[in-house]
C-alpha cells in the first residue's frame, strides 16, 4: 500500500509520543479501539487548570502508519488550544492533512474519538 | 546486500540462472511444437519434454508416464480434485480436506460444494498437524477423495503423508496431495507413499512460473475427468499445446533440485537456526506451528502486541509476508493461524520468513538486528504493550467498540 509522504513522516518520526501520569489532575486521558480490531488509540492532554488551554499531549498507537500518524498529528494540533476548540477538531481534516486513502478513514475517525474521550475524562475529573 | 532482502521463498522463487541458460535455447531455435510428429522441429521438442518428464518423476520416485504437464500447482489441484470427483461419482460424494489448505485447493472443494458434493473441512491441531484418529472417524463410507497438504505454505509444517495414505489406500478412497511447497525441501518417493494425486509447482523450486504438473498414479490407475479439452495432449487428460521452454525449465529445476537438495537443506536449517535463535530472545514471540515436523525452510513468528501492517511497513528492508492480508479496508487475519487457534491479534502481528537456495548469513544477521529495533520501537509506541508491562491482564479491559 502506498502512504502519503506526511504519513511516512509521522510513522518515521512520531511527534509526542509517551504517558503521563493517568492520575494527575491536569491529565486527561482517552484511550479508544480494541485489540481485535487492529487500532488502540491512547491520547493524553496536559491541561492548565486555570486557562482551559491544553499545554502538552502524548500519545501510544497499536496499529497501521495510518493510524500511528493521525494521533502523532493530533497530539501536534490540539497543543495550545482550549478544550472547546480541541472537540473542534474533525476527521475529516485529519485524513485532508494526511491524504489518506478511503479504506484509512477510519484512523482518522479514531483519532477524533480519541481527543473527545481525552477532554471527557479531564471535564469528569472536575466535575464538569 | 541487495535490499530488500529477499525472505520470501514460500511465496515464490527466482530462476535459478542455470535454469534459465536451459530454457533459452527452447524459446529461439529450437522452437517446434512437441506434438508435430512429421518433422525435426517437432521430434526435438518431444524428446526435451520427455526428458524433463524422466527429471521430473526422478524428484519423486514416479515413473514418468505417470507425470501430466499443467501451469501450476492451482491447475494441477483442481485437475486432480475436480477430475478425480467427478470420476468417481457414482462411488460417492463426500470429501474431505483440512481448514489449512490453500485456497487452490479449498475454493475448488467450495465449487465442488456447489454443484452437489459434500466436504469436510477438518479442523488441525494446535500445532498445525491432522489428527490421525479425528481423520479416520471423518471418513465415511461415501468418501471418494481426500486432499491433504504435504508441506504448509505459511507455517512449512509437514503433515503425515505416508500414514494418510496407508489409511486412504485400504478404503479405496484417492489420496491427493499438494506437494507444491515440497519439492526440493522433503524426500519424496511416491514409489513407498500411497498417494494417488500428487501436484507440483516449478516456480516454487527455482523453476519458472507458469508450468507445473500432476502425478497420475498408474498401479492401481486413478481415472480422471478432464477439465481442459481439447486436443487430446497429456492422454487425454490436459490438451493444450506444451510449453518446452516453460517444461524444460521445470525439469533442470527439479533435476538441480535432486542433485543439491541434501546439501542445501542442512545450509538452509543453519540459517533456520540461527533467525529463530535470533529473533526469540526478544520477549513475547511465538513460533507458529511444529517445530519438528516442519521444513528449515519456514519461519512463522507472531511478536505480540505489534499490529502486523506496521510491521511490514517498519521492516520494508526485507521482503517477507504477514499473517494478516492487508488488501482491502479490514485486515484479514491468516485462516490459517486462525485455525491454529491464534487469536487475531496474534495471527496479525505474525511474519513468515521463508529462506532459500540464495539466502546468506550476513542477510539473516541483518533481519535480526533490523527486526530487534523495530520490534523494540513499536512496542514502544503500543498501548498495549504498555498496559502488559504494567501488569494489566488485556482479556479483562472493557474495549471501547468502534
Amino acid at each position: 500500500m502506498a502512504y502519503s509522504e506526511k504519513v511516512l513522516d509521522h510513522y518515521e518520526n512520531p511527534r509526542n509520543v509517551g504517558s503521563f501520569a493517568k492520575e494527575d489532575g491536569e491529565v486527561g486521558t482517552g484511550m479508544v479501539g480494541a485489540p481485535a480490531c487492529g487500532d488502540v488509540m491512547k491520547l493524553q492532554i496536559k491541561v492548565d487548570p486555570s486557562t482551559g488551554v491544553i499545554q502538552d499531549a502524548k500519545f501510544k498507537t497499536y496499529g497501521c502508519g495510518s493510524a500511528i500518524a493521525s494521533s502523532s498529528l493530533v497530539t501536534e494540533w490540539v497543543k495550545g488550544k482550549t478544550l472547546d476548540e480541541a472537540m473542534n477538531i474533525k476527521n475529516t481534516a485529519i485524513a485532508e492533512e494526511l491524504a489518506l486513502p478511503p479504506v484509512k478513514i477510519h484512523c482518522s475517525i479514531l483519532a477524533e474519538d480519541a481527543i473527545k474521550a481525552a477532554v471527557e475524562d479531564y471535564k469528569k475529573k472536575h466535575g464538569a | 546486500m541487495k535490499f530488500p532482502i529477499y525472505l520470501d521463498y514460500s511465496a515464490t522463487t527466482p530462476v535459478d540462472p542455470r535454469v534459465a541458460q536451459a530454457m533459452i535455447p527452447w524459446l529461439t531455435e529450437n522452437f517446434g511444437n512437441p506434438a508435430s510428429r512429421s518433422h525435426a522441429y517437432g521430434w526435438t521438442a518431444e524428446e526435451a519434454v520427455e526428458t524433463s518428464r524422466e527429471h521430473v518423476a526422478a524428484l519423486v520416485g514416479a515413473d514418468p508416464k505417470e507425470i501430466v504437464w499443467t501451469s501450476g500447482a492451482t491447475e494441477s489441484n483442481n485437475l486432480a480434485i475436480k477430475g478425480a470427483a467427478h470420476f468417481y461419482a457414482s462411488k460417492g460424494k463426500h470429501l474431505i480436506t483440512l481448514k489449512t489448505e490453500h485456497k487452490a485447493v479449498l475454493d475448488t472443494m467450495r465449487e465442488l460444494e456447489r454443484t452437489g458434493f459434500e466436504v469436510t473441512y477438518m479442523d488441525v491441531q494446535e500445532n498445525g498437524l491432522i489428527d490421525l484418529e479425528a481423520f479416520k472417524a471423518a471418513l465415511r463410507p461415501d468418501t471418494t477423495v481426500v486432499s491433504v497438504m504435504f508441506v504448509n505454505n505459511e507455517i512449512g509444517v509437514i503433515q503425515p503423508i505416508a500414514e494418510l495414505g496407508e489409511i486412504c489406500r485400504a478404503r479405496g478412497i484417492i489420496f491427493h496431495v499438494d506437494a507444491a511447497q515440497a519439492t526440493g525441501k522433503v524426500d519424496i518417493d511416491l514409489g513407498a507413499l500411497k498417494v494417488d494425486l500428487m501436484s507440483f509447482s516449478a516456480h516454487k523450486t527455482y523453476g519458472p512460473k507458469g508450468i507445473g504438473a500432476l502425478y497420475v498414479r498408474r498401479k492401481p490407475r486413478v481415472r480422471l475427468e478432464a477439465q481442459m479439452h481439447g486436443g487430446g495432449h497429456e492422454r487425454g487428460m490436459r490438451s493444450g499445446t506444451l510449453a518446452t521452454h516453460q517444461i524444460v525449465g521445470m525439469g533442470e529445476a527439479f533435476r538441480l533440485a535432486k542433485l543439491e537438495m541434501g546439501a542445501e537443506r542442512e545450509r538452509i536449517r543453519a540459517l533456520r537456526d540461527r533467525l529463530l535463535a535470533g529473533l526469540t530472545t526478544m520477549e513475547e514471540t511465538f513460533v507458529n506451528g511444529d517445530m519438528e515436523a516442519r521444513v528449515p525452510h519456514n519461519l512463522n513468528i507472531s511478536f505480540a502486541y505489534v499490529e502486523g501492517e506496521s510491521l511490514i511497513m517498519a521492516i520494508k528492508d526485507v521482503a517477507v509476508s504477514s499473517g494478516s492480508a492487508c488488501t482491502s479496508a479490514s485486515l484479514e487475519p491468516s485462516y490459517v493461524l486462525r485455525a491454529l487457534g491464534r487469536n487475531d491479534e496474534l495471527a496479525h502481528s505474525s511474519i513468515r520468513f521463508s529462506i532459500g537456495r540464495f539466502t546468506t548469513e550476513e542477510e539473516v544477521n541483518y533481519t535480526i538486528e533490523l527486526l530487534h529495533n523495530k520490534i523494540g520501537k513499536l512496542r514502544e509506541l503500543s498501548p498495549l504493550w504498555e498496559m502488559v508491562k504494567e501488569g494489566v491482564d488485556l482479556n479483562t479491559v472493557q474495549w471501547a467498540a468502534h
